[in-house]
């Protein structure tokens, strides 16, 4: 287990007594209420969890990183932002597949503003994400809406690398 | 969005949770669970037929102990977002995140979610559970944007050990305004496709 491992389960399980400590001052009940409440929210969300992260493997085993850095291509202009974000949102698999193509594109020469455009796109709405992880904690009418508003911003982020010249 | 805006017979006032402890509901088995799965079992009866049996099991067993490790985050995101649902004081929540918060919501929610901790596993059961007591679309679309494009986690764990420093900075510097425009055009949509009275963002 890493340091940044072990520090985001210091912060993360630190938050939970504070609050659960905050909860109980309020009330026994409404602190054991609260407690079983996130207990029956998590007994009901790991099978939804368990297929995504266990299924995720394979979904990108099948599609080859090769293929989307392909897509990103050498320096291309507004042309290589669209494929860019084409790209992150269809790329499967966790935050390693994600920002490892962002490297592999940089290293084979795709311009700086490409390579933001598509880690943005990933980070606001890579398919799997929304499907394994959005879906099955929040209402679907609102992670489709929120999904939808982000379609810009990837583009904005790619026209602001433009313009300032970094990274 | 063929469904048909939800009545809202009460008048102007925002407090449209009227009962005192608004629960999430637990969602059934949905379309999205059945595409995942058909998308998984065609992807690994195509491992199995380029790499045998042997790729299928490695892949298995890699993402078993990856799951193992990520439990008992997600349970402590989900007992994080219940305690929050509790503890929240729902009138605060609306008032400084509802849907007439205006900038200062857009940007509370962006600062939510840069200070975060945790990954997914606690980001989207804390946004359901803003949902639930009385946050609007646009500064939880804020909170979420700002968790996924500034917050320090995955930043820290993931993306500068593999794109290195230089590049993370500048794309966290250029995503800055993102949460507040993507939360400022929800709200901006949002009214125009369910029209509701009383929700006119200031």
């Amino acid at each position: 287990m890493t340091i940044s491992a072990l520090i985001i389960d210091f912060t993360l399980w630190g938050s939970v007594l504070v609050l659960g400590f905050i909860a109980f001052r309020r009330g026994r009940t409404v602190a054991i209420s609260a407690a079983r409440e996130g207990t029956m929210d998590f007994i009901n969300i790991v099978p939804r969890i368990g297929l995504g992260v266990i299924g995720s493997g394979y979904i990108a085993a099948v599609i080859p990183p090769e293929v989307i850095t392909g897509w990103l291509g050498p320096d291309s202009g507004w042309l290589g932002v669209l494929t860019a974000v084409i790209a992150g949102g269809l790329t499967p698999g966790g935050p390693v597949v994600g920002f490892s193509i962002g490297a592999v594109a940089l290293k084979v020469g795709g311009g700086p503003p490409q390579v933001i455009a598509y880690v943005v796109a990933w980070a606001l709405f890579a398919f799997q994400r929304l499907i394994l992880w959005e879906i099955p904690f929040m209402p679907a009418r609102f992670v489709w809406f929120r999904a939808a508003v982000s379609l810009p911003f990837p583009f904005l982020a790619a026209a602001l690398a433009m313009v300032i010249g970094k990274p | 969005m063929s469904e048909p805006p939800l009545k809202q017979p009460s008048p102007a006032d925002d407090s449209a949770e009227a009962d005192p402890a608004p629960r999430r509901k637990r969602k059934p088995v949905g379309w999205s669970m059945i595409f995942i799965g058909v998308l998984v079992a065609v992807s690994a009866t195509l491992v199995y037929r380029r790499d045998g049996i042997d790729g299928v099991l490695e892949i298995l067993s890699h993402d078993m102990a990856l799951f193992g490790g990520i439990l008992p985050r997600v349970l402590a995101g989900c007992l994080l977002g219940a305690f929050i649902a509790e503890i929240l004081p729902h009138e605060k929540v609306s008032r400084a995140l509802g849907p007439n918060s205006g900038l200062k919501g857009l940007l509370i929610g962006t600062a939510f979610g840069a200070i975060l901790p945790g990954g997914p596993f606690t980001a989207y059961p804390v946004a359901a559970a803003l949902l639930t007591v009385g946050a609007d679309f646009g500064a939880t679309i804020a909170m979420v944007v700002s968790w996924t494009l500034i917050g320090y986690g995955r930043a820290v764990a993931w993306e500068i050990p593999i794109l290195g420093t230089d590049f993370t900075f500048w794309r966290a510097l250029i995503s800055l305004p993102i949460p507040v425009l993507a939360g400022a055009l929800g709200r901006f949509v949002y009214v125009r496709i369910y029209p509701k009275r009383g929700d006119e963002p200031s």
